[in-house]
């Protein structure tokens, strides 16, 4: 069992490093020419590839060692970055991040992709990669740096001598590393004198001895490249200060600019996360040089790895106490007191402390959009390349949080849209360059906060929807009578309508029988709502908006007939409380009522929900405007509303099932239970009531039997 | 000792007796979590009218069956000995309304007897097996079937 626990941890760091390698391919697209940002793809490969023969999963060493040995020649500048590698880098960390899923869930992948992939990246080796011998050794872990150094570098015949200064930290040695190993590994590699700089050590009393003090000068007469020093120094990197310059040599090769020596921040960050617990490697005892400073903010954030249930858990007990909270501030009121300011304040007090806690461990749970923006710029790529068309894709607001729930229930939908940006959205290369634009395309994706809600917009710069061939297609599947007039957003709403799929033909991308109202539905679901706009040959923008968390929502609390309910702000347009004269009966018991000179159905929310009414006093009610994606502007009746709060939402499925027209339930201050409504689903619920009576009679007689 | 109360415990069984709809029905004690005076539900709409609603458990929402409606015994009438039966099946909490509660009964697994065949299969469903107590039978519940049925539905 533990050693399936390793197993886990590997797989799960994996994640990361593959996070950090899609990120470092991104910025390497922007900045060939950054060092920092090579390495730190060369070290999650590599760190992959460590990892992986640990487990002897010999199918993803092998191809992250060709993977990392290409890595290896940019980052000895032996080979120039173009858009070619750079895609064939993409496409290698795309298989990568296959093989790894493969290894962990045991499933088999096809090998005829790998092959060409290895075959591709060989190509860049040239001769000298079937000279090299592949010598990678699983187990020792700490210094494989070496080892799987190609011993025939061409350029690095020549002997020079490096000058090394090798300041350990004291987060270095609490992370139980060991400076002599170091120094070993380098005098393996040449001709090496050491000397330590006592310099530093303190007066006897000031002698904290968990402190690190001791700092060496090395020289090293090598013929080995610079980088293999850095591997050397790979696992301390960011725990000491290192300075690495050649000094000497024989016919001396152009040495590239002195490579940073400070650790590229992609890796720290994945090791940071690795490492969790430890120490973060900012308390270094001494000042380093003020250039590594200035990037310290870059640099890690203590993380902590929090098992869900957990989490889970204390937002429930959290639901409880604001729950709990409302029952005691009702209780209160009710007794009436005569003097009750202090009480008062410290309820008001409590009301807000609850409030905090609430919002705080909602935080736990919230996470960047940024891991599934990424994973979204992999379907970009396969889609462009399948279906010949240039495209790039651009993030905005990445570092937006967002409830993980919420992000893994987005990943579905946002990858079909952002497939259709891609298929449907963009024009073929020739047909951009028609139009004046730039043969490559743009997704754009971006995710903000907006007064309370999440807002992700999925756009792209194509040619716009084509609004003729969207009616014209609807008309013919039937999905709107042919003589319908409709304002264009009403025809960009049909995408929306199952069944619909523009496509002409059915590609392998998209049209695969679902459609927009699978990503409508899954978005819904979450309690969010999706709209287009659209302006021909600028492009077409999907925004959806979501509320920041699941838990809990704002509601009006209203009653129907005699029960309390209710009902989700975000959905409510407009309330009004109608002139009695507004409301006309339209056939035999259809009602509508005039608002600013249209006229709206009305939906009465009692009889829909087979609720008598006993207070037929109340007269014409109270209308909640809302606008539905089926049924346009409706009105729904009730009784009457009587507050706005915040409402923790309770699942009726878990002990009961799904009940038409109702979403999930809540408690209200009295401890009774109020149905949370579903204003789409009672309106379509109406609907399908009113259009066909049977329906609704043969689900009576299924329910009893 | 430890092996003797074992075997003990493999063959007795705890049960809660009630009334509904005016039969003795019981319960085995393991899947009672609580037993709760009645309180008024909030009624959920498009649901069998054996389905009365829901109640707050300790913030989880738990719906309540009328166990006499639900085998066909007639609504069970308002009455202050009303109980409330909280038990939990399939990972599900659910609450049944009964009459009243009386005692736990011990009994020994021989004692329970299979439901002999009856017409009706809905009843033979729910009814896992009988007990016969001092001249009177007390039916076993079948708690799985009662929330089966009372889950049909339709989507």
């Amino acid at each position: 069992m533990s050693g399936n626990s390793i197993r886990d941890t590997f797989f799960e760091e994996c994640e990361e490093l593959l996070e950090a390698l899609v990120e470092g391919l991104s910025q390497m697209e922007q900045a060939p020419d950054d060092m920092e940002v090579v390495n730190a793809v060369f070290r999650s490969v590599h760190s992959i590839k460590g990892g992986a023969g640990a487990f002897a999963l010999d199918r993803l060493v092998s191809f992250a060692h060709s993977f990392e040995t290409v890595m290896d020649k940019v980052r000895d500048r032996e080979l120039v970055v173009d858009e070619k590698l750079m895609s064939l880098f993409h496409r290698a960390g795309d298989h990568l991040s296959d093989l790894v899923d493969s290894a962990r869930d045991e499933t088999h992948l096809d090998d005829e992709a790998e092959t060409g992939l290895i075959g591709e990246l060989d190509s860049y080796l040239g001769d000298e990669a079937a000279a090299e011998e592949f010598s990678f050794d699983a187990i020792t872990l700490d210094f494989d740096g070496p080892a799987i150094e190609l011993p025939s570098e061409g350029d690095s015949a020549a002997f020079r001598v490096f000058d090394i200064r090798f300041a350990p930290s004291r987060a270095l040695y609490e992370n139980g590393h060991e400076p002599l190993l170091i120094l070993d590994a380098l005098a393996d590699l040449g001709d090496l004198t050491v000397e330590a700089d006592i310099s530093r050590i303190p007066e006897f009393d000031a002698f904290d001895p968990a402190d690190a003090f001791l700092s060496w000068h090395m020289r090293l007469t090598s013929s080995e490249p610079e980088t293999t020093l850095h591997e050397v120094f790979e696992f301390v990197e960011g725990l000491c200060d290192l300075d690495i310059s050649v000094t000497a040599g024989g016919e001396e090769v152009p040495v590239p600019a002195p490579l940073d020596p400070e650790p590229s921040t992609g890796t720290v960050e994945a090791m940071a996360e690795i490492e969790a617990a430890e120490p973060p490697c900012e308390d270094t005892p001494y000042d380093g040089p003020p250039r590594e400073r200035r990037k310290e903010p870059r640099g890690p954030k203590p993380t902590l790895r929090v098992d869900l249930d957990r989490v889970d858990r204390l937002i429930n007990t959290v639901g409880e106490l604001i729950i709990n909270q409302a029952m005691i501030s009702q209780r209160i009121e009710e007794l009436d007191l005569p003097t009750v300011a202090h009480l008062t304040n410290e309820l008001e007090a409590y009301k807000l402390l609850a409030r905090d806690i609430q919002e705080g461990v909602m935080a736990i749970r919230a996470q960047p959009v940024k891991p599934l923006f990424q994973r979204m710029s992999r379907i970009v790529r396969e889609a462009s390349d399948a279906t010949g068309k240039k495209a790039k894709m651009v993030t905005v607001g990445d570092s937006t949080e967002v409830d993980k729930t919420v992000i893994e229930r987005l990943a579905d939908p946002l990858t079909h849209m952002v497939r259709n940006a891609v298929d449907h959205g963009l024009e073929k290369p020739d047909g951009r360059d028609a139009a004046g634009k730039d043969p490559v395309g743009t997704i754009r994706l971006s995710a903000s906060h907006r007064s309370g809600s999440v807002f992700i917009e999925i756009s792209d710069d194509g040619a716009g929807l084509d609004r003729e061939r969207i009616l014209a297609k609807a008309i013919e599947k039937g999905l709107v009578p042919p003589d319908v007039e409709l304002s264009d957003p009403e025809i960009d709403n049909l995408l929306f309508l199952p069944g619909f799929s523009t496509a002409g033909e059915v590609s392998a991308l998209s049209g695969r029988g679902v459609g927009m109202d699978v990503v409508k539905n899954a978005v819904h679901a979450l309690g969010g709502r999706v709209s287009i706009t659209s302006t021909p040959g600028k492009g077409t923008t999907f925004a959806i908006v979501l509320p920041l968390t699941l838990a809990v929502m704002d509601g009006f609390v209203i009653s129907v007939a005699d029960q309390t309910m209710v009902i989700p702000i975000s959905s409510i347009l407009e309330t009004i409380r109608p002139n009695p004269r507004d409301i006309h009966v339209v056939g035999t018991d259809s009602e509508v009522v005039s608002v600013r000179g249209s006229y709206v159905p009305i939906v009465d929310v009692a009889d829909n929900l087979g609720l008598t009414r006993h207070d037929d006093a109340g007269g014409t009610g109270i209308l909640l405007l809302v606008s539905t994606e089926l049924q346009g502007l409706t009105a729904l009746r009730v009784t009457a509303i009587h507050d706005q709060r915040q409402v923790v939402i309770k699942s009726l499925e878990s002990n009961y099932a799904a009940i038409q027209g109702v979403s999930a339930a809540t408690i209200l201050g009295d401890g009774k239970i109020a149905l949370i409504l579903d204003p789409e689903e009672l309106i379509n619920l109406a609907h399908a009531s009113g259009n066909d009576p049977f329906a609704q009679h043969s689900r009576m007689e299924l329910r009893h039997g | 000792m430890a092996e003797t109360s074992e075997a003990h415990a493999d063959t007795q069984f705890e049960f809660i007796t009630f009334s509904a709809g005016g039969q003795n029905y019981c319960l085995e004690i393991t899947q009672i979590r609580e037993i709760r005076r009645w309180t008024p539900v909030t009624a959920l709409p498009h649901t069998p009218a054996d389905v009365l609603g829901v109640m707050n458990l300790r913030g989880a929402v738990i719906p309540i069956f009328d166990l006499s409606a639900r085998f066909g015994l007639g609504a069970t009438p308002a009455n202050e000995r009303n109980v409330v039966i909280v038990a939990a099946v399939d990972g599900a909490t659910i609450g049944l309304l009964v009459e009243s509660v009386s005692e736990i009964l011990s009994v020994d697994k021989s004692e329970i007897q299979e439901t002999p065949d009856i017409k009706s299969e809905a009843t033979r469903n729910s009814i896992q097996g009988m007990i016969s107590v001092d001249e009177t039978m007390v039916r076993v519940v079948n708690l799985g079937a009662v929330v089966e049925s009372g889950k049909g539905l339709p989507a």
